[in-house]
């Protein structure tokens, strides 16, 4: 190892996704100019990135933007105010009163800062977590996964995928397939409903994709690469889908492993940092913003059992994070002056 | 394979030895008998090693305090214990000195510590302590409350289970073994000094065959010596492990007291910063169904939960399962036909990843007592391969490395490529996962993939990308 390197800023933003530029421009327009966003990937703007279709940026800038633009713009917004983003850069540890340790391709550093906004966000919940049946074959993916290859490497990982869930993102997925000439075989869903409601639950007709209600995955099958997927519906009957992949969509859980290594108060319900009104976290430089804030859940739920049916927890829209970043940053420079 | 071609097949290699099958257990053997100076290529049917039975097991460095009395097993996993401490280091192998607790749950379980005790002495196991209650939940504070008593055996570790044989085979490999990958034997003839083995990508010549097949070595046996001294009865086992988070719940490797059957289902750190709880014991039908049932993870974890309450808040990050090569008999399957130039390493189960190294000693006497001895390397290569042991320092706590591509479990841009394009390079993302750790993480390839698919073009049999978007 080698011997690390220690600056100073005066807030440090992890996630340059929209509530962390939210929160970053905010800090700058109010005279804030020493502000450090973090970003571990090498490119700025966050989950948006991947999304390549609208409704992005309605609240923000009064336009339907797809999610690349819609990122774009923040980070463009954000670089023109003069705000330094660190991409390839990565925090492996929250310490006390704000002293981030990084890892940087340039070597380890340490970033004191005055307070620090944690603005993680959220991922899906991927097959090995849900507790799924059968083979461990290639072509099971999330949804960010899929986006993430079309929108920005123009590959497919399947061409005839069954997808499994009915969230908002499910039907984004649809969409990201039927960009990308991937033709889903089936939807799934154990409810007796879709997740989400009309007009958005009627795409899949667009698509000519059945959905199916009341069916769970019963079974993966596949040596290699996913060749089948075995359903069951809630009569216990048991039918066979031929298919080339499976997309595992929604039941968002936050990128929160960063805080539950921490000293941080954490919520083991919600997976969340436990905040106060303010948003600020158990130690007082510490804020949270944005999806990897969770609300309680009202019964009780725990995230390890979204597999058993419990309503999945809904990923808030990007606008939501825009706002929430930016009455962050404002409490926080209340809480500097 | 055309069958027409089969008599003027091409002859690919012409060797002293030829092991077949790419496990830990073939992969030690290449190493020691090139080490001793044999000619030495090693056939595997799959595009990398490590493809069947040692692709999942429980990491543990055993002492072998619990092994058959007398046993060659035994005496393999204390001759392969001792190597690996001897060799780690120069080969850059991780060792997690963890430690082991056997925990009595219950007083019949207590009732029998003496017994264990007793037969780690016969075993040469000679530093087992006795925990009671309160010194139990001094050292293992997060164990539930229910755990009566244990017996410490301080020195079973843990290693990384998939850099350790790719050591093995590296070292070989930078010695002068060959290797021949995708490549199944379909039959075989000695001729009284020499075997030809024909596979799909040619004929190899070998004086000598070893069978490390594993889940396939009784039919390897079937055909190429006409009979099998056992039957392979694959036993699945799953596993579950639980994020980073857990690591630090407990110190040790949590066993629990053996029956008859089984093991049993161990709680174990491993060396990559998770905790991990398995492996379940069924027998199935095939060899490669390495598939994870819901209702048995769901078992492993409720019952780690029960063991370690704090488990409840803390997620799962992967499961796995790994098949044994198990026979009708709990031993070894070790099997020298001297007249048809030829070993057998059959049935060799969870303790092959320690007696690995001491089976292929074992091997290397086998060889000396047939009077073939060869001239021993004076000054061997030594291969160190890349740590991913997450207490020791990984690649990107060292600068240069590009980027971090996978973010949960830390794999940089650098040593995934480095991967890629090693002596010995992954075959299939599998593969590159056992040698970077990439995917394996919590989001399971959310964030990577796409960058994975790009890395990894043309690189694997089974791509990650199928094609290109319509657009």
């Amino acid at each position: 190892m080698t011997n690390t390197i220690k600056e100073h800023c005066d807030v440090a933003i992890i996630g340059s996704g929209p509530a962390g530029l939210s929160a970053a421009i905010t800090l700058q327009k109010s005279g804030i100019d020493n502000i450090i966003v973090i970003e571990r990937d090498d490119e700025a703007g966050g989950t948006p990135r991947h999304c390549g279709h609208p409704p992005f940026g309605f609240k923000e800038y009064k336009q339907i933007l797809t999610g690349p633009k819609y990122a774009n713009k923040n980070v463009q917004r954000a670089l023109k105010l003069g705000i330094e983003i660190q991409c390839k850069t990565t925090v492996t540890n929250l310490g006390e009163h704000g002293e981030l340790s990084l890892a940087t391709p340039e070597g380890l550093k340490t970033l004191v800062a005055k307070r620090v906004i944690i603005a993680t966000g959220t991922r899906e919940t991927p097959r090995s977590a849900r507790f799924v049946s059968g083979d461990r074959a290639l072509g099971i993916y999330n949804t960010g996964a899929l986006q993430a290859m079309v929108y920005l490497k123009g590959k497919i990982p399947f061409k005839r995928p069954v997808i499994v869930g009915t969230e908002i993102v499910s039907f984004s997925a649809l969409l990201t397939c039927r960009k990308a000439g991937i033709k889903p075989v089936a939807m799934i869903e154990a409810n007796s409903k879709a997740s989400v409601r009309w007009p958005i639950y009627y795409s899949h007709y667009l698509f000519s994709t059945k959905l199916l209600l009341n069916s769970k995955i019963n079974k993966l099958i596949g040596k290699n690469r996913i060749e089948a997927v075995e359903i069951i519906d809630k009569t216990g009957q048991i039918s066979t889908l031929d298919c080339d992949g499976v997309l595992f969509t929604g039941m968002f859980t936050p990128e929160s492993s960063l805080v539950r290594m921490s000293h941080l108060a954490f919520d083991p319900e919600t997976y969340s940092p436990t905040v106060d009104q303010q948003g600020r976290c158990s130690d007082p430089a510490y804020y949270a913003a944005g999806n990897l804030r969770q609300l309680p859940a009202e019964e009780g739920r725990n995230p390890l059992c979204y597999a058993k049916g419990q309503a999945p927890q809904a990923v808030n829209v990007s606008g939501f994070c825009w706002d929430q970043g930016r009455e962050v940053a404002k409490n926080l420079l209340k809480d500097l002056e | 394979m055309n069958t027409k071609l089969r008599n003027s097949n091409p002859v690919i290699a012409n060797v002293d030895i030829a092991v077949i099958g790419g496990g830990i257990v073939g992969c030690a053997t290449a190493r020691r008998m090139t080490l001793e100076g044999a000619s030495v290529i090693l056939v595997e049917k799959s595009t990398d090693i490590l493809a069947g039975a040692s692709k999942g097991n429980s990491a543990i460095l055993h002492t072998g305090f619990d092994a058959p009395v007398n046993s060659l097993e035994h005496k393999c996993i204390q001759n392969g214990y001792q190597e690996y401490l001897e060799i780690h280091k120069d080969m850059n192998l991780p060792l997690l000195k963890t430690g082991a607790l056997l925990v009595a749950w219950t007083a019949e379980e207590e009732k029998q510590f003496s017994s264990i005790i007793e037969k780690a002495k016969k075993n040469g196991v000679d530093d087992l302590r006795l925990l009671n209650t309160k010194e139990l939940q001094q050292l293992e504070p997060n164990l539930a409350e229910t755990a009566l008593a244990a017996i410490e055996v301080p020195r079973e570790f843990v290693i990384d289970p998939w850099s350790a044989p790719l050591a093995y085979l590296s070292q070989a490999v930078a010695n002068g073994c060959q290797t021949l990958f995708n490549s199944e034997i379909s039959s075989g003839e000695f001729d009284g000094k020499q075997w030809t083995l024909h596979t799909n990508n040619g004929d190899i010549k070998a004086k000598h065959v070893v069978n490390s097949a594993g889940l396939y070595g009784d039919i390897l046996d079937k055909n190429l010596l006409g009979d099998s001294e056992f039957i392979i009865k694959p036993r699945k086992g799953e596993f579950v492990v639980f994020d980073k988070a857990a690591h630090a719940l407990v110190k040790n490797i949590i066993l629990p007291i053996p029956t008859e059957i089984t093991k049993g289902v161990v709680i174990f750190p491993t060396i990559f910063g998770n905790l991990a709880v398995g492996p379940t014991a069924d027998e199935q039908e095939g060899r490669d169904d390495a598939s994870v049932d819901k209702a048995n993870l769901e078992m492993l974890y409720q019952l780690a939960l029960e063991k370690i309450p704090a488990l409840k808040n803390i997620p799962v990050t992967a499961t796995y399962a790994g098949i044994r090569p198990a026979t009708e008999k709990k031993e070894y399957r070790i099997r020298h036909v001297t007249e048809k130039n030829w070993i057998t390493l059959g049935g060799i189960r969870s303790t092959g990843l320690t007696a690995a190294l001491g089976i292929a000693q074992h091997v290397q006497k086998l060889f000396a007592e047939q009077n073939h001895q060869y001239k021993k390397l004076t000054s061997p290569l030594l291969e160190a391969v890349p740590n991913l042991a997450e207490h020791l320092t990984r690649d990107w706590q060292t600068p240069g490395y590009d980027e971090i591509i996978c973010h949960c479990e830390m794999a940089t841009k650098r040593e995934i490529l480095a991967a890629l394009n090693s002596t010995i390079p992954p075959g299939s993302l599998a593969g590159l996962k056992r040698r970077t750790r990439v995917t394996m993480g919590r989001c399971q390839g959310f964030y990577c993939s796409a960058k994975l698919s790009e890395l990894t073009e043309n690189k694997f049999i089974e791509p990650i990308s199928v094609g290109e978007t319509d657009d």
